[in-house]
């Protein structure tokens, strides 16, 4: 008999602040039990970039808020069987999506680069320039959650999810018997 | 200033003179606040607004805190915070306008007067806007012109009514050089033509005058109430309640004060009876509601009319004023000892939700047209927290028409469960709208052969609250029982687009939400945004799941009926229409969204970097 094959499994960080990544590794000793069943490809723990196989499960923590990101998550969508939302940025923009706040203007993204970079209080920036190198990626107009720009199998509530929530629902979808969770264990008051 | 010629009149500063007229039309409602939107309208007439120092000074008045009084004006959408027009056009907005070729009509008044809808010119003559049906869905595109009405209207006759107000004609003068001289019903006719295409043995037909009264003042109050509950009649509104049960609720309710309030408010987009009636029958109504009161035990009577029916004021006062001398309204109605009743006019100001019958208690309350909380119902708790029967023009008309030839005459008509005739208001695209008395139990293919409207690939029954069905259901019956309607039968022919329609119907929605619960005020917002998606092809096949949901949850948790109903549009479209639906939904291309549009979404970036994009400008670098 042979050994079933490993799932794989892929993680990108968007537009969040790597909590929900440290998530992942705050399940602590139930990490041997996952790695026993999956291996790491295409991530930012493995510091694999690019898609060599097709991969069963992609993990993606924050939305997209500018052009790499939506690159970013198509290329999962398009190399992974389900794609899973982990946390609110992922979810619903979360916190960057605060500046989605800024639409009575006529020049939302404008205003708030300079609020970021020129004109907010508080701000020493020596060249009173806003950042733009070549190199950057371009802002998008707003933040959008993964949802509006790729479809998604699986949201992971919270911010971050808790490493016991996290790892049952990885859990459960290996087992393919994931349908959602428990009220009590995503409520958060 | 436009009030300049009143100030000069008087001797007094513009501002003093505000003041005075204000003082006097508080006294003539005796600064009751119970009376607030006679008085706020009266205000609106005579200054086309209502300023901050009228509400501070209409509150000192009336004993009412400012911010009150400023939520009545702000909730009504004929009062207003700024100033209109001293000539205020609103041209009816309905789907069936607009299919009838509003957009020229608008064009043709935009450019005569110079302003934009929506605006006010700079002089303070004229405003433009648009407003809800109007209720002259069988004469489209049509404008209320202040009190007066227009119908019919064509580019032509649009441009030649604006230049006509621009030399300074009055609007009545566009009705006739003699207005002054017509009587009220002849100034109506002149105005509306009320198109009864098929008239009936008991509304429609010959009536006889107060014949049902006369019964009604021979019987005892309950022999009235088991006749009416014998008849089988149901009310006209649309919810279809049973009139009989309705007054004997009323007439065992506890309390010495009892009113009956007839509800002309008829703001379904599409229904255009109750204005028929208003014009035609209007002694009859009022016959009804006498019946009614004493039946209940009420003395004072209320006739809600809607404020887009003000043109029939005059003709309503005098039938009211020709009744109280004939001995049909005031102490002792045809001599009968201790039969009291007499009703007074309320005009409403544009606001659908006060045809819901709390709100219209509100309403005539002085309050914003809010919906109550029910139980308790108005029958035993109403107009004043007193016992209240609110029935629909047509339902009181039906009563009193009851009284004279007798119950089983009633029953014997139309088909079990759905008794008598009734009236619909037909209109879209047919060769003969208007008014047909038919008994129920019509099928819409019968229908239609009989309004000429053969070609309809949908129709509309019941208004946007109903239900939009398709070729597929025409054997379906008017009747309560299967389609169900206060009388709006809407006809759509395959030219129309579906989607349209009814993103139409749901900014209908979206505007006329009263705003108490939050699934209505924003839930239907978030429908008319989803069709809209359709509309422009940029739809996931999820988003039908989306609707049904978004729309159950607004059908569960809305306060009154117009949120419970506000979704119909939608649902009906997408059980009878579904292929209008599943044609403009996009299937995703390798589970992307069509509908992101990443060169939209950088685009501002990058203007503001002024360079291009490494990932997405293919030819960059190139
Ligand atoms: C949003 C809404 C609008 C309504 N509009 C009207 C109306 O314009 N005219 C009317 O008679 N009933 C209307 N109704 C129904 C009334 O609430 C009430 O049922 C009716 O006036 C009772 O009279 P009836 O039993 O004679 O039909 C409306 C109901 C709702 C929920
Ligand atoms: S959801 Fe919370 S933890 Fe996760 S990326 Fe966003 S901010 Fe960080
Ligand atoms: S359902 Fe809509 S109209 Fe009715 S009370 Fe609630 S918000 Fe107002």
């Amino acid at each position: 008999m042979t050994e079933p094959r490993k799932a794989r499994v892929a993680t990108a960080s968007l537009a969040g602040c790597f909590g929900c990544h440290m998530a992942i590794l705050d399940m602590d000793e139930h990490l041997i039990d996952l790695m026993q069943r999956v291996e790491i490809h295409r991530s930012p723990l493995t510091d694999i970039k690019s898609f060599r196989h097709r991969c069963d499960i992609g993990i993606i923590e924050g939305g997209c808020c500018n052009e790499e990101n939506v690159h970013v998550l198509r290329d999962f969508r398009r190399n992974c069987d389900v794609l899973i939302a982990l946390g609110q940025c992922a979810i619903m923009g979360g916190l960057p999506a605060m500046r989605n706040a800024v639409m009575h203007s006529d020049a939302p993204l404008r205003e708030c680069l300079e609020e970021a970079y020129i004109t907010g209080r508080d701000i020493r920036n020596v060249t009173h320039n806003i950042p733009n190198d070549p190199a950057l990626p371009l802002l998008l107009d707003k933040v959008y959650p993964c949802s509006e720009v790729v479809e998604i199998d699986v949201q992971i509530p919270g911010c971050a999810p808790t490493g016991d929530v996290i790892f049952n629902a990885l859990s459960k979808l290996l087992d393919g018997k994931f349908d959602g969770f428990e009220r009590e264990s995503i409520r958060f008051d | 200033m436009s009030t300049g010629k009143n100030a000069a009149d008087e001797g007094l500063e513009p501002a003093a003179s505000n003041q005075v007229q204000i003082e006097q039309i508080c006294a003539a409602f005796d600064n009751d606040h119970g009376r607030m939107l006679d008085i706020l309208r009266a205000v609106q007439d005579a200054q086309r607004v209502i300023s901050q120092d009228a509400i501070l000074r209409i509150a000192e008045l009336t004993g009412l805190k400012p911010i009150e009084v400023e939520g009545v004006a702000s909730f009504y959408a004929f009062l207003s915070l700024t100033p209109r027009g001293r000539v205020t056009i609103r041209l009816c907005d309905d789907i069936v306008d607009r299919f009838a070729g509003l957009a020229e009509v608008q064009a043709a008044f935009e450019t005569v007067l110079g302003i934009k809808t929506g605006e006010t010119s700079a002089d303070g003559a004229f405003s433009l806007e648009c407003t809800p049906c109007i209720g002259l869905c069988d004469q489209a595109p049509a404008a209320m012109v202040n009190d007066i009405v227009l119908t019919s209207l064509t580019p032509e006759s649009a441009r030649l009514f604006a230049a006509r107000l621009k030399d300074g004609t009055r609007p009545e003068d566009l009705i006739s050089d003699r207005f002054d001289d017509l009587t009220p019903i002849e100034r109506a006719r002149r105005m509306v033509d009320n198109n009864i295409r098929h008239a009936g043995c008991v509304l429609l037909g010959d009536v006889p005058q107060d014949a049902g009264l006369r019964a009604a003042a021979a019987a005892t109050p309950a022999q009235i109430i088991e006749s009416i509950e014998r008849s089988g009649l149901r009310g006209c509104g649309g919810a279809g309640f049973a009139t009989g049960q309705k007054w004997r609720f009323a007439s065992t309710a506890g309390g010495h004060r009892r009113f009956v309030i007839c509800n002309a408010d008829e703001g379904e987009p599409g229904t255009f009876k109750d204005r028929v009636l208003l014009t035609e029958r209007p002694r009859l109504t009022i016959e009804g509601m006498t019946i009614a009161a004493r039946a209940v035990g009420a003395r004072e009577g209320i006739l809600y009319l809607r404020g887009e029916y003000v043109y029939l004021r005059e003709l309503l006062e005098d039938v009211l004023a020709d009744r109280r001398v004939r001995g049909l309204l005031g102490s002792n109605i045809l001599g009968v000892d201790g039969f009291d009743f007499d009703v007074r006019l309320q005009i409403g100001a544009g606001a659908y939700i006060c045809g819901a019958e709390g709100a219209l208690i509100s309403s005539c309350e002085g309050l914003p047209g809010e919906p109550k909380t029910r139980p308790p119902f108005p029958t035993t708790h109403g107009y004043l927290g007193c016992p209240t029967v609110v029935n629909n023009v047509e339902t009181f008309c039906h009563a009193a028409r009851i009284m004279d030839g007798g119950a089983k005459w009633f029953f014997d008509m139309g088909i079990a469960g759905s008794h008598g005739t009734k009236l619909f208001s037909v209109s879209g695209d047919c060769l003969n709208p208007g008014v047909y008395e038919w008994p129920y139990g019509m099928s819409i293919r019968d229908m239609l052969v009989a309004v000429g409207g053969e070609d309809a690939a949908a129709v509309l029954v019941g208004g946007p609250s109903g239900a939009m069905i398709a070729r597929d259901m025409f054997h379906r019956k008017l009747t309560f029982d299967d389609l169900s309607t206060g009388g709006a039968i809407v006809i759509f022919s395959g030219d129309r687009n579906v989607l349209e329609i009814v993103e139409y119907y749901m900014s209908f929605f979206v505007h006329e939400s009263c705003g108490y619960c939050t699934p209505c005020r924003v839930g239907n917002v978030f429908l008319q945004k989803a069709v809209a998606k359709f509309r422009a092809g940029k739809a996931n096949p999820a988003d039908i799941d989306y609707m049904r949901d978004l729309s159950q949850t607004i059908v569960e948790t809305s306060r009154c009926g117009l949120g419970m109903t506000s979704p119909n549009p939608i649902l009906s479209t997408l059980d009878n229409f579904p292929l209008v639906y599943s044609a403009m939904v996009k299937a995703p291309e390798d589970r992307l969204r069509a509908t992101f549009d990443i060169q939209s979404a950088i685009s501002d970036a990058r203007h503001l970097a002024k360079r291009r994009s490494y990932i997405f400008d293919k030819d960059f670098g190139a």
